[in-house]
C-alpha cells in the first residue's frame, strides 16, 4: 500500500509550538504491504448496519449489547459499598432505622392506625418497597449525567445507564427483604404462603420504578432542575403514598384517586402479601395500568431524545 | 473491493444560542412567553458542524482524517460510531464498529485492573468470552502485572493509560475509528501505540484515524481526508494532502513578515510577536536563505508589560510534520532576565543554517511552557534554496535528505 512510507516514518508530536516535542522511530518493522486487506479474517460474516436520521431497531440492539448491560450492573454493585465499614449492611439499616423512626413517631406518638400489625412490621413491609422505589428515582434519573463520559464517547444503548441502575438496587432491595421474616418471628406474626408473593409483586414494582426513571434521567439530560427535583419529589411521593399510614385511613370516596398512584397499590400489596391479608384488587388494579402507562411514557419520551443526548448533555 | 464504510451526504447541525437549547426549566418557559417572531430568529442560529461528507472506505483501508480544531472531524468520528445522529446523510457499515475516542472509557477508580479490563472492554463491544482469552496479553502489554488486583486508584496516571490502551490495541473490530488518543502519554508509549495501530492495519482492519502527529498519519494512512468548516477539503494521497493542509497554516514571504495580523494564535497576550526579519549577520536583509548560510532571524514583539526571565523559541518542522529543531534560549543559556514595556526585538543567529533545501515551517513562542504570551504555531514557511556550499559547483540538493552535515571526504591509501 504505502510500504515507500516506512522509511520516512519519523513519529513527531507538534503538540504545543513551544514544547519539546520528541522525535521517535516509529516503525522498526517492515510492513507487509502486499498483503491483502480483509485476508486475516475473510470467514467472518459481516454484518451491515445503517445509520440514518431515523435511527436503529431498538429490541435486537438490546440482544446485542446484553453483556454491557450484565457489566453495568456488576459495575454498579461492585462499587455500591466499597470503602464501608458495613457494607451491604446498609441495604437493611436503611429501611431499618427509617422503620424504627416511624414506629417512635408515627406509631407511638401520633398513634396512626396500623390494621392491627405491629408497628415494626406494618413499617417495614411498605418501606421495603418504597426504599427500593426511592433509590431507583434517584440513582436512575441521575445515571445519565453522572456517567456523561460513557454517552459522549461510546455508543450503546443508553437505556442500558437507568437500567443498570434500577437492576443493581435489587441487590439491596433483596438483602432488606430477607430481613423481613426475621422481623416479623420477632414480633410474633405468622410466616404465611403470602411471603411468597414478594417476588411476584416486585416485578411491577421495579418496571414503574424504570419508567419514572427513564423520564427523570431523560429529563435531566435536557434539565438540571430535575436533579434538584429529585429528592424532594421522592419526599412528596412518600408522603402521598401508604407507606406510614393504611390505605383505609384514606376517605372511601378519595380512594379511587389515591389508586391512580401506583405506589399506592404496590405498598399496600406488599404489606398485605406479607402478612397474609388478601390483597386489594381495587387498589392494585388501578395501580397496575397506571405502571403501564408510565413504563409506555418513560420509554417513548427516553427513546424520542435518545439520539441528541451525547449533543445536550 | 468492498467497502466497509460508505457515507453519503452526512451533515450534522447543532443548535446554539439560548433559547434552541434551553438549560434549565425557567428559560424554557421565559421562551413561551417570548415573541414568537424573536423566537424564530434566535431558533435559527445554527451550526453546520459537518455539511454534505460523502466518501467511501474500503475494506482495509486506513484512512487518515486532518482539519484544524473545531474544522468538524471529532463530529465525523462521532457520527460514525453511533454517538450522535445525523441531521441528515446515511453512513452504512460492513461489520463491527468500534471507536476509541479517549482511552480507559468508563474506568472505576474503585475497582481493580482485572475489573476495569472487563468493564472498558465491554463498554468497546468486546464479548466477555473474547476478554478471557485475551486478559494475560492484555495484562501483559499494559505490564501491570503485579497490580492486577489492586484498585485502579492506587495507580498512577501513567498505569491506567497503558491498561486503557491494551484495553483497546487488543479490540478486534471490523472498523475502528480513533480520535487523538496519542496525543497522550510519554514518547515510549507513543511508540507502543502506533506499533499496534499498525498491527491493526497489516490484519486487514479498517480503521480511521484522526490526530494531529502528521507524521504519524504519513506513515500509518495511505489515504487521507482534510476537513474543513465541515466539509471535505481535500481527499487524496496522504502525502498531497498533508502537504496542502500544512501549507494553509502558513504564508510564506521572504525578508520579512508581519506577524501581527497572524490570528491564529495563543497565549495570555502579555506579549506578542509584531514582525519576524530574515537577516543576514550585519543586519541587511536576506532575499533569499540558502543551505549553509549564517542566518539572524530576527522576532519583533510588543510588551505590553514589562516581562521578566523572558523565554524565546523556534521551531523547525519539515512539510510533513516533522520536528528539525526546537531552540529556545533557555537551553542556550542566553538568559534574557528582564524585558520593558514596549517594542523590542531578540535575534536567533544561527551560524551554518545546515537543512537540505526546501520548504520549511516555522512555529515561533514566547513564554513559558505552562503559561505563553504568545504561540504561533507554523505560522510561515520558508524557502531554503540550493547553494554550491562546498564551492564544488555541484551543489546541495533536497534529495540528500532533510540536513547536510558540512564534511569533507578524505582518500586513504591502501592498508
Amino acid at each position: 500500500m504505502n510500504g515507500s512510507k516506512v522509511e520516512s516514518g519519523l513519529g513527531v508530536v507538534p503538540t504545543a509550538a513551544g514544547g519539546v516535542a520528541d522525535v521517535d522511530r516509529v516503525s522498526d518493522r517492515t510492513i507487509p504491504s502486499d498483503r491483502a486487506p480483509g485476508a486475516a479474517d475473510s470467514r467472518r460474516e459481516r454484518k451491515i448496519y445503517v445509520v440514518r436520521p431515523t435511527g436503529f431497531g431498538r429490541l435486537a440492539e438490546l440482544w446485542r449489547f446484553r453483556e454491557l448491560a450484565f457489566f453495568l450492573v456488576w459495575r454498579e454493585v461492585k462499587i455500591r459499598y466499597k470503602q464501608t465499614i458495613l457494607g451491604a449492611a446498609w441495604a437493611v439499616i436503611q429501611p431499618l432505622f427509617a422503620m424504627i423512626v416511624f414506629t417512635v413517631l408515627f406509631g407511638r406518638l401520633a398513634r396512626l392506625p396500623s390494621e392491627g400489625i405491629p408497628y415494626p412490621v406494618f413499617y417495614y413491609a411498605g418501606l421495603l418497597p418504597w426504599t427500593y422505589f426511592a433509590a431507583v428515582l434517584s440513582g436512575a434519573g441521575n445515571s445519565l449525567i453522572q456517567n456523561s463520559q460513557l454517552v459522549t464517547k461510546v455508543y450503546f444503548p443508553r437505556v442500558l445507564l437507568p437500567a443498570a441502575s434500577a437492576g443493581a438496587a435489587l441487590l439491596d432491595f433483596g438483602i432488606a427483604a430477607l430481613f423481613l421474616p426475621l422481623l416479623m418471628l420477632l414480633y410474633g406474626v405468622p410466616l404465611g404462603p403470602g411471603l411468597l408473593l414478594i417476588p411476584v409483586l416486585t416485578v411491577p414494582l421495579a418496571l414503574v420504578a424504570l419508567g419514572v426513571g427513564l423520564l427523570l434521567s431523560a429529563l435531566n439530560v435536557n434539565y438540571r432542575d430535575v436533579k434538584y427535583v429529585i429528592p424532594f419529589l421522592t419526599q412528596l411521593w412518600m408522603f402521598l403514598t401508604p407507606v406510614v399510614y393504611p390505605v383505609t385511613l384514606i376517605p372511601e370516596r378519595l380512594r379511587p384517586v389515591a389508586a391512580l398512584n401506583p405506589l399506592t397499590g404496590i405498598v399496600d400489596a406488599f404489606r398485605a402479601a406479607a402478612v397474609g391479608q388478601p390483597i386489594s384488587w381495587q387498589t392494585l388494579g388501578p395501580s397496575l395500568l397506571v405502571i403501564a402507562v408510565v413504563l409506555a411514557v418513560g420509554v417513548t419520551y427516553f427513546n424520542r431524545t435518545e439520539r441528541y443526548f451525547a449533543d445536550v448533555i | 473491493m468492498t467497502n466497509a464504510l460508505e457515507i453519503t451526504g452526512l451533515s450534522k447541525r447543532y443548535q446554539l444560542g439560548q433559547s434552541a437549547s434551553p438549560d434549565n426549566i425557567r428559560e424554557v418557559i421565559a421562551g413561551w412567553f417570548r415573541r414568537p417572531r424573536n423566537r424564530e430568529k434566535s431558533q435559527r442560529k445554527t451550526l453546520w458542524a459537518l455539511r454534505d461528507v460523502s466518501f467511501n472506505v474500503p475494506e482495509g483501508e486506513v484512512l487518515g482524517v486532518v482539519g484544524r480544531n473545531g474544522a468538524g472531524k471529532s463530529t465525523l468520528l462521532k457520527l460514525l460510531s453511533g454517538i450522535t445522529h445525523p441531521t441528515a446523510g446515511e453512513i452504512r457499515v460492513r461489520g463491527r464498529v468500534a471507536s476509541l475516542l479517549e482511552v480507559g472509557t468508563g474506568f472505576h477508580d474503585e475497582l481493580t485492573g482485572r475489573e476495569n479490563i472487563y468493564l472498558n472492554g465491554s463498554i468497546l463491544g468486546m464479548p466477555k468470552r473474547e476478554i478471557d482469552a485475551k486478559l494475560d496479553q492484555i495484562v501483559d502489554f499494559a505490564g501491570v502485572h503485579d497490580f492486577i488486583d489492586t484498585p485502579i486508584k492506587r495507580y498512577s496516571s501513567g498505569m491506567k493509560l497503558r491498561l486503557g490502551f491494551a484495553v483497546a490495541a487488543h479490540l478486534d473490530p471490523d472498523v475502528l475509528l480513533v480520535d487523538e488518543v496519542l496525543a497522550v502519554g510519554d514518547a515510549e508509549f507513543q511508540k507502543k501505540c502506533l506499533n499496534a495501530m499498525d498491527d491493526l492495519r497489516s490484519g486487514g482492519r479498517t480503521v480511521l484515524f484522526v490526530a494531529h502527529n502528521m507524521a504519524a498519519i504519513e506513515n500509518l494512512c495511505s489515504r487521507t481526508l482534510w476537513i474543513d468548516a465541515g466539509r471535505i477539503r481535500m481527499d487524496g494521497p496522504t502525502h498531497d494532502v498533508v502537504q496542502a493542509y500544512m501549507a494553509s497554516f502558513a504564508t510564506t514571504q521572504h525578508g520579512s513578515a508581519d506577524l501581527e495580523a497572524i490570528e491564529s494564535r495563543h497565549g495570555n497576550g502579555e506579549a506578542r510577536f509584531t514582525r519576524i526579519e530574515f537577516l543576514d549577520m550585519d543586519g541587511s536583509p536576506l532575499p533569499v536563505i540558502r543551505s549553509g548560510d549564517r542566518l539572524r532571524i530576527r522576532l519583533h514583539y510588543r510588551a505590553f508589560k514589562p516581562l521578566r526571565d523572558v523565554m524565546v523559541g523556534i521551531n523547525i518542522h519539515t512539510e510533513l510534520g516533522t520536528l528539525l529543531t526546537a531552540s529556545n534560549n533557555w537551553a542556550t543559556g542566553d538568559d534574557i532576565p528582564y524585558v520593558e514595556r514596549g517594542d523590542g526585538y531578540v535575534d536567533w543567529v544561527v551560524d551554518m543554517l545546515n537543512l537540505q533545501p526546501g520548504r520549511y515551517y516555522l512555529s515561533l513562542w514566547l513564554g513559558r511552557w505552562d503559561n505563553p504570551q504568545d504561540v504561533l504555531k507554523n505560522c510561515m514557511t520558508i524557502d531554503i534554496e540550493s547553494s554550491d556550499y562546498y564551492g564544488s559547483g555541484r551543489g546541495i540538493d533536497s534529495r540528500f535528505g532533510l540536513i547536510f552535515m558540512p564534511c569533507r571526504w578524505e582518500a586513504g591509501g591502501r592498508q
